[in-house]
C-alpha cells in the first residue's frame, strides 16, 4: 500500500502543477503541502463512492483552507470523480473547478469554503448532523496554520469539544508559512498542540506530514478517538511547496505563484524522478 | 401574547412536524422566547454560546446534511456581525438556513444604540439570494413561519419581540412574494413594513378626514420586493411614502426607489435619517427618530403636495 500511496501522491502533485501551469498562476504552495493527507483520505480511509458523490452516510472532507482546491480536485480526479482532462479548466471562466472549493460546482466537494475559518465551523455542523442522523460517518476537515489565526476556528473548537463530536477528525497543515511571511513572525499560533489539548481535543502530532506512512498511521490512530467523546486534531508538520524544489525554495513567496507550462513540464519530470 | 411567544409556538410546531427542523442560538434563548422548547427538543436545539459566526456556519453544515436550521439572535448580531458567514457559508453555498433577528431598529429600546440595527436590511439586502421578511403582527407571523420553513434558501426574519396589535384577519393567507394591500386609495401610496404598519393605517384614517386618500400596502417581504404591486400603486396615485423602522438608506425606501427607478414619482421616507439609534423607551425613540403617526401624516402631506 505504501508504494501505491507514494505513486498516487506523485500523480496528484503532477496534476496540481500541470493544472496551475496551464492557467499560469495559482495557490501552489499550500496545495503541494497537503498531498499526502489527500491521498490517505481519498484512497485509504474515507467511505466514499466516486460514482455516487452524494451517497447518504458517506464520510465527508471539508477543505476549510479552501485555496487548496486545486489539490483536492487533483485527488478527486485521480480517484475517479471526474475526467482528469477537466483539471485543465481550473479557474477558467465557466469551470467546475474554481480556485476555492465550491460544493455547488464540483462532484465530490462536500462544502463550499474560501472565507477562512468558516469551513471548519461547517464541518462541525456536519459532524453534529451526522450524530443526529446516527449514520456513523466520519467528518474530516483540514485547516491552515495561518487560518488558525481566525477567531472562528476557536469558537468552533470550543463547540466541537463541548458537544463531544468525536466523529470529527481535523488536520492542521502546519507548514509554518503564510502569505506575508512565517506564521511565527506574523502572529504566532504556538504552542499549537497545547492549544488544541486545552480546548478539549485529542491531539496527534505528525513529525513529517509529507510522509505517507506517517500520515496513514496518524489517521488510523485518529480514528481510534471515535467513541472517546472528544474530537481529534492531527497536526501535520509539512513543507509548503513540497515536491518541487524551486517552489519550496520560494518560502513564504510560494503562496500564490506564477507557473508557466514549461516550468510545469519540468516540475512533472522532477516529481517523477526523471529530471 | 408577545410576538416571540407566537414565534416560539410556531417553531415548536414546525419541529414537531419535521425532524429536520432545528434551532441554534447564541445565548439568547430566553430573550427570543424559545428557551421552553429546549425541554421538548433537547437534541435539536443548540445553544452555541456567544459565538454568532460559528453559529451561522454550523447551521450551514447542518443544512449540507439536509437539516433545516433556524438561527436566532438580536438583529444586529444576527446580521451585521455575521455578514460574511451569511454571505459565504449560507447564501453563496446555497444552504437552507433561516435567520431570526429580534428587536430590530428602535425595538432594542433599553439596550440602546449598540444593539439598535438600523442597517440590517441594507446589509442583508445586498447579499444575493437572501429573502427578507418583516412581520407586522402575530397573525402575519404565524401565517409566514410555515411558508418560510418550506422555502428552500436563506430567509432573514426581522422579528419585533413584544406584543403588537392585530392588523390582519384570522383567515389571512400569506404569500411570501406578494405584498398586502390593506387599504385602497388614490392620492398616495404608503409602503410600510413591520410594527409601523398600524401607525400607517391610523395615519390614513386621519388623513382621510382631511381629504387625502391613502393606499396602504404592507411590504412584508422587502427582498425580493413585490415590484409589480409597488409600481401599479405608485403609478395610480403618483406619490409615494415609505415607512420603516430602519435607516432610510439601504432599507425599504431604497428597495421601493429601485423598483420605481424608471418612474417620475416622488418618494418620501419615514425612517431613521442616517443616524445611529440611542437608548430609551419606545415612545421616546419613536418621537426622537420620527417613527410615529404624526410624522407619517406630516410626510404624507409633503409627498402629496409635491406631486
Amino acid at each position: 500500500m505504501k508504494t501505491d500511496l507514494e505513486q498516487i501522491c506523485r500523480d496528484i502533485r503532477c496534476d496540481i502543477v500541470t493544472s496551475i501551469g496551464h492557467l499560469g498562476v495559482g495557490h501552489i504552495g499550500g496545495c503541494l503541502s497537503v498531498v499526502e493527507l489527500l491521498a490517505v483520505l481519498y484512497f485509504e480511509e474515507m467511505n466514499i463512492d466516486p460514482k455516487d458523490p452524494a451517497k447518504a452516510g458517506r464520510d465527508r472532507f471539508v477543505c476549510s483552507k479552501g485555496h487548496a482546491g486545486p489539490a483536492v480536485y487533483a485527488a478527486l480526479a485521480n480517484r475517479g470523480y471526474f475526467d482528469k482532462k477537466e483539471l485543465l479548466t481550473l479557474n477558467q471562466g465557466g469551470t467546475h473547478l474554481p480556485s476555492h472549493c465550491d460544493a455547488r460546482l464540483t462532484p465530490g466537494i462536500d462544502m463550499t469554503t474560501g472565507s477562512l475559518g468558516q469551513g471548519f465551523s461547517c464541518a462541525v455542523g456536519a459532524a453534529l448532523a451526522s450524530k443526529l442522523e446516527g449514520d456513523g460517518a466520519v467528518i474530516y476537515t483540514l485547516i491552515g496554520d495561518g487560518e488558525s489565526q481566525e477567531g472562528q476556528i476557536w469558537e468552533a473548537a470550543m463547540f466541537a469539544s463541548a458537544k463531544k463530536l468525536d466523529n470529527l477528525i481535523a488536520f492542521t497543515d502546519f507548514n509554518k508559512l503564510q502569505l506575508d511571511g512565517p506564521v511565527e513572525e506574523i502572529n504566532d499560533i504556538s504552542p499549537l498542540d497545547e492549544k488544541w489539548a486545552a480546548f478539549g481535543w485529542n491531539v496527534i502530532e505528525v513529525e513529517d506530514g509529507n510522509d505517507c506512512e506517517q500520515v496513514s498511521a496518524a489517521v488510523k490512530h485518529a480514528r481510534t478517538g471515535i467513541g472517546s467523546g472528544k474530537p481529534t486534531m492531527v497536526i501535520l508538520n509539512t513543507k509548503k511547496g513540497c515536491g518541487i524544489k524551486w517552489i519550496e525554495d520560494l518560502g513564504s513567496g510560494n503562496h500564490n505563484v506564477n507557473v508557466n507550462e514549461e516550468q510545469a513540464r519540468a516540475a512533472v519530470l522532477e516529481i517523477r524522478g526523471e529530471a | 401574547m408577545e410576538m416571540r411567544a407566537y414565534y416560539a409556538e410556531c417553531l415548536g410546531k414546525l419541529m414537531e412536524e419535521d425532524r429536520h427542523v432545528c434551532l441554534l442560538d447564541a445565548d439568547l434563548g430566553k430573550a427570543s422566547g424559545t428557551l421552553g422548547l429546549r425541554k421538548t427538543f433537547p437534541d435539536r436545539i443548540f445553544d452555541c454560546g456567544i459565538a454568532e459566526q460559528n453559529m451561522a456556519s454550523i447551521a450551514a453544515g447542518l443544512s449540507s446534511y439536509g437539516f433545516k436550521p433556524w438561527i436566532e439572535s438580536f438583529a444586529p448580531f444576527a446580521t451585521r456581525r455575521i455578514c460574511d458567514q451569511i454571505a459565504i457559508s449560507v447564501a453563496y453555498a446555497e444552504q437552507n438556513v433561516k435567520i431570526v433577528g429580534t428587536d430590530p431598529g428602535i425595538a432594542a429600546e433599553l439596550n440602546g444604540g449598540t444593539h439598535m440595527s438600523i442597517e440590517d436590511i441594507g446589509v442583508i439586502r445586498s447579499i444575493p439570494g437572501v429573502v427578507i421578511v418583516e412581520p407586522a403582527d402575530s397573525v402575519q407571523l404565524r401565517a409566514a413561519m410555515p411558508v418560510i420553513n418550506e422555502y428552500r434558501g436563506c430567509v432573514y426574519v426581522r422579528l419585533f419581540r413584544k406584543e403588537l396589535p392585530d392588523i390582519f384577519p384570522e383567515d389571512y393567507r400569506f404569500d411570501l412574494f406578494k405584498a398586502d394591500v390593506l387599504r385602497e386609495g388614490k392620492d398616495l401610496s404608503v409602503f410600510v413594513t413591520g410594527f409601523l404598519t398600524k401607525d400607517a393605517l391610523d395615519a390614513a384614517e386621519e388623513l382621510a378626514g382631511e381629504g387625502i386618500d391613502c393606499e396602504i400596502i404592507n411590504i412584508h417581504t422587502i427582498k425580493p420586493i413585490d415590484a409589480e404591486t409597488v409600481k401599479r400603486s405608485a403609478k395610480k396615485t403618483g406619490a409615494v411614502l415609505t415607512v420603516e423602522n430602519h435607516n432610510v438608506i439601504g432599507g425599504l425606501r431604497s428597495a421601493v426607489l429601485e423598483a420605481l427607478a424608471e418612474e417620475r414619482i416622488p418618494v418620501f421616507g419615514v425612517g431613521v435619517q442616517d443616524r445611529f439609534g440611542e437608548v430609551g423607551k419606545l415612545p421616546y425613540l419613536r418621537e426622537a427618530l420620527g417613527l410615529n403617526r404624526e410624522n407619517i401624516i406630516k410626510q404624507a402631506k409633503l409627498a402629496v403636495s409635491s406631486r
